[in-house]
């Protein structure tokens, strides 16, 4: 058992901690409502561009566009994305072991690394990483992540990688965040869609060639922008929910350390009583 | 039959409503876009996006991307696009200084100079917008 000050002393420190993990979840809470508009804003932007690529599908030649080309696969590139800091609960290490157990199933993996977990991660297990960006995990912009997709789309032209995949933290809600794998490279349109749908009269202004190499690089820039926000805003809630977590836990504890520390200064008492009433008893007898 | 117009950035809508005519800069030069227009696809280039609704003129600043016309529903997807009382003339103006500046100076890297080239377009289409605009008046 503790003595008394140490319990005391203890108090004071969860509830120092208690104060920052508090702030921390409310600076996280209104960071969060940001984030989570703007995955949910963007999303219909990607949607749009993924709906003209399969209705310009039909139109186009599946040679005709270097990042459509279907080749087989010797080498992957995995642009992995976490976050740049801490205190998320397991958000980067579930989405670190993703990419890696994802990777296993390929015959050869290389890594984009975006985010400071991802990077010092990928360096810890050794990986054969290609280029590292950091910095912008909890506001990206369209011309950070531009940046990342043109590195991959670059490999993936010179033949260096012959697929690319994401691999990202999906935000659901507040509460659920999915770690993600999806293909970017090559850019497939969905079948179903051209199936069911009769191939459009179009008029292509300048023409179908212009259009398609002007539609593609955009597609796989906006799909890393995409899950860079859904990595924002998985970052903001999980940081927010474990912060709250933390909170919670350390007002248990108080109350855990105030019950021990009065039942320690109800014993000091009682023995202090002891201690005259025997004291008094044998000056009594003598 | 009116025309449904969304204008979409990366970042939010711009503009969504249903309208009666619009004027876009179309990469091959400006085109206008009536009710029932045949299925259209074009990449844009910088410049007025026009919108006319009701005899009222409302004019957009785009800066490049992709127009989709089917079906009486036009959808721009765009990296930027603003309103035109939004611009600011002498905003515009020192971005376009500090970009020739960067460029006239040599950047550091490749990406500096497509950054400093793009933005040194950004501004010139918002002077160009700006001038339009006081013109008119």
């Amino acid at each position: 058992m503790p003595s008394e000050r140490e319990i005391r002393r203890r108090i004071r420190s969860v509830r120092n901690i208690q104060q920052v993990t508090k702030a921390m979840q409310t600076v996280a809470a209104s960071r969060m409502r940001r984030a989570q508009q703007a995955v949910l804003a963007s999303r219909p932007y990607e949607e749009r561009l993924r709906g003209i690529l399969n209705d310009l599908a039909p139109h186009a030649d599946p040679e005709a566009h270097a990042l459509l080309a279907r080749r087989e696969v010797k080498r992957a590139a995995i642009i992995l994305i976490s976050t740049d800091r801490g205190l998320v609960g397991g958000l980067n290490t579930n989405v670190v072991r993703t990419a890696l157990r994802f990777a296993e199933t390929l015959p050869g993996a290389s890594y984009v690394a975006v985010g400071r977990k991802a990077i010092g991660q990928l360096r810890r297990f050794r990986q054969p990483v290609s280029a590292e960006f950091s910095g912008f995990s909890e506001r990206p912009t369209p011309r950070d992540t531009s940046i990342v997709a043109r590195v991959a789309a670059e490999e993936f032209i010179a033949k260096k990688v012959d697929e690319v995949y994401l691999v990202y933290t999906r935000f659901i809600n507040t509460l659920r965040q999915v770690p993600t794998v999806r293909r970017i490279l090559p850019l497939v349109p969905e079948d179903e869609d051209i199936d069911t749908l009769p191939p459009l009269q179009y008029i292509f202004e300048p023409d179908a060639e212009t259009v398609l190499e002007a539609v593609l690089p955009r597609l796989v820039e906006l799909t890393v922008y995409q899950a860079a926000l859904d990595n924002a805003a998985s970052e903001q809630s999980a940081r927010m929910v474990s912060m709250r977590n933390a909170t919670d836990n350390a007002a248990d504890l108080l109350e855990d350390y105030t019950l021990a520390a009065n039942k320690a200064r109800q014993g000091r008492i009682t023995k202090e009583m002891l201690e005259i009433a025997s004291g008094a008893e044998a000056l009594g007898k003598g | 039959m009116p025309l449904h117009l969304e204008v979409i950035t990366p970042e939010r809508s711009v503009y969504e409503d249903d309208v009666d005519m619009v004027i876009a800069p179309g990469s091959e030069g400006y085109l206008g876009i009536l009710p029932h227009h045949a299925p259209l696809f074009t990449t844009l280039g910088p410049g007025e996006f026009r919108v006319k609704k009701g005899g009222v003129e409302e004019v957009l600043a785009v800066f490049g991307g992709f127009m989709d016309v089917r079906a009486n529903r036009v959808v721009v997807l765009t990296d930027a696009a603003e309103h035109i009382e939004d611009i600011d003339a002498s905003r515009a103006q020192e971005a376009r200084d500090r970009a020739q500046q960067l460029l006239a100076a040599g950047p550091v890297s490749a990406a500096d100079e497509a950054r400093a080239r793009a933005a040194l377009q950004r501004a010139l289409v918002r002077l160009r917008i700006a001038e339009g605009r006081r013109r008119r008046r």
